[in-house]
């Protein structure tokens, strides 16, 4: 009789997250298919049959792999950047005693907590007050602004089960501070370093509030889709969304396995 | 002991400042001032030209408790309202059931949870458009199987703006409900029930309470960022359904008055500080917020 009821409560549970499944990848689905839609009429959503089209046209889209080629470096500079001045930051803030530490912890979380658009604003008004021209430089900015806490509180996790006494034992040794930093400081954060940076990447690759108010001419991915939207998306943009969703798909494989997370590999 | 310190101080300074040095610059100019300006503005005027004067004035405060405003801030605190409850009855169960779960597949269903907040949501907002539009697929599948003769319009309504905003927040429920209710002890709940506890008081009296951070959190994450979200209800939900985040957009945008709309960021931020300021008074810790 328990038994029985275990499995029919089980049977629900399975359906539920099935249905949840499915709501999550819905739209994905429907710009997955649409890329391979033989259709060349506007709105571009009746079904005419299966076509690879959509992908060789991509390469004509000069406009479109231009945004793409923006987003790409705005991500990687950004992560570069941020990836950079986080660890040092974590580790400075970690290690030492100085002034304004508490300062600067509660300010790491304002980029955190406030909603994207006030952020946005705030960027805009101080390029504008600064008249520094908008574009690629303050779309670089901006991204490394709201991705550097997320580095800190990612090599931060990392730090805190971290023994000081090693690097101790390599200066006892005769290692500078420099060489401490580079041949045992780092290596111990790697995992945590790792996870910051591409959460860095992703969080500057799926940007789309704060590009909005910050990049003048230059026009992101998201932002070229956004153009785009109430004209009607054409859709070589889905078969691009395609590729880009592949290549998440590996991303997310390669990082949950585990071979970048410590968090995992201690478990 | 002072000379001590004071020694140890000094040899400490420069590493300090070489490591959270650049870190300070990027919060002061990136952050602090930023919205400090920000603040500044929200009490300038406007000449001709839409150019910021720095006079004073606190009109633009007085035009934020106009009727038409106070409407959209009713309507953006009731689809975020919404949107938060619909994250926790979907999120809470969905997130239960995945962080139970005791085979190899746990890994991947977590991984489906994975995929789709990494795609870009603008992107996935753009499928729903293409999904529930009048010549979108819902329509054409429902005309085709003769259940309607013309198409319904599902966008420009409130409630679609609502699923679109449940679908980009769901996986910042999703995410710390999974790490809160992973945590929680198995022995616990079968204690619950041994020691004669229906599922239902288990529930209510264990599960839930040991996992209130994680609802907590994650309602923080959804209501607070919603409010701002102008996209998915411009994309879903035409001009119908505004926000205020809509507003904010349109005044550095289109309407080209920053200083009102640096006011009614002002409110934003307030509702910020208010909702964390109530998160941290019923315990919750901040590193529980964000990714």
């Amino acid at each position: 009789m328990k038994v029985k009821k275990e499995k029919r409560k089980k049977r629900i549970g399975i359906v539920f997250c099935t249905m949840v499944y499915l709501f999550l990848f819905l739209p994905i689905f429907v710009v997955v298919t649409n890329s391979f839609n033989a259709t060349t009429r506007k709105p571009y959503l009746s079904w005419k049959g299966f076509t690879l089209d959509w992908y060789s046209k991509l390469w004509d889209n000069t406009a479109l792999l231009e945004s793409f080629g923006n987003t790409i470096l705005i991500a990687v500079l950004s992560t570069v950047l941020s990836t950079i001045i986080g660890t040092l930051a974590a580790v400075g803030i970690y290690r030492y005693k100085f002034k304004g530490k508490g300062i600067i912890n509660a300010l790491l979380y304002i980029p955190v907590v406030i909603p994207e658009i006030v952020i946005g604003i705030a960027l805009l008004t101080i390029f504008s007050n600064a008249n520094i021209p908008r574009g690629m430089l303050t779309l670089v900015l901006s991204h490394v602004s709201f991705s550097v806490p997320y580095v800190i509180f990612n090599v931060r996790a990392r730090l805190s089960g971290y023994d000081k006494s090693i690097e101790e034992a390599s200066m006892d040794l005769g290692a500078n501070r420099i060489v401490t930093f580079f041949e045992i400081t780092l290596p111990v954060l790697a995992p945590g370093i790792a996870g910051g940076a591409l959460l860095a990447f992703t969080l500057s690759i799926d940007d789309v509030i704060i590009s909005y108010f910050v990049n003048g001419q230059t026009k992101t991915y998201p932002l070229k889709v956004m153009e785009s939207i109430k004209s009607g998306v054409s859709p070589d943009v889905n078969a691009l969304s395609t590729l880009v969703l592949l290549g998440t798909i590996v991303l997310v494989f390669i990082t949950q396995s585990g071979i970048l997370s410590g968090k995992h590999k201690k478990v | 002991m002072s000379k001590i310190s004071k020694h140890e101080f000094k040899s400490n300074t420069m590493p300090a400042i070489v490591t959270v040095g650049p870190v300070a610059v990027l919060l002061v100019f990136l952050v602090v001032v930023p919205l400090i300006l920000v603040a500044v503005m929200s009490f300038c005027q406007t000449d001709e030209y839409y150019n910021v004067v720095h006079k004073f004035t606190a009109e633009n405060y007085r035009k934020l408790v106009s009727a038409d405003y106070l409407k959209i801030y009713g309507q953006s605190l009731l689809i975020a309202f919404f949107t938060t409850v619909l994250c926790v009855l979907i999120g809470y169960p969905f997130s239960y059931v995945i962080a139970r779960t005791k085979s190899k597949k746990k890994k991947l269903l977590y991984m489906l949870v994975i995929i789709p907040f990494w795609t870009n949501s603008l992107i996935r907002i753009y499928g729903w458009r293409s999904f529930l539009g009048n010549t979108g697929w819902l329509n054409s599948i429902l005309m085709s199987l003769h259940i309607i003769d013309e198409p319904i319009s599902f966008l420009y309504k409130t409630g679609t703006t609502v699923l679109g905003m449940v679908y980009c927040f769901i996986p910042f429920m999703v995410l710390p409900l999974y790490t809160a209710i992973e945590k929680l002890d198995g022995s616990l709940l079968e204690a619950s029930s041994d020691l004669g506890a229906k599922p239902i008081r288990t529930l209510f009296e264990v599960i839930i309470p040991l996992t209130a951070s994680g609802i907590f959190s994650g309602c923080i994450m959804v209501f607070i960022p919603c409010l701002g979200y102008f996209f998915v209800s411009n994309i879903l939900g035409g001009g119908n359904t505004d926000m205020i985040g809509n507003l904010i957009e349109r005044q550095f945008k289109s309407a080209n008055n920053w200083p009102l709309g640096a006011a009614l960021s002002i409110i934003l931020i307030l509702v910020t500080l208010l909702l964390v300021k109530c998160y941290q008074k019923a315990g919750g810790d901040m590193d529980n917020l964000g990714v």
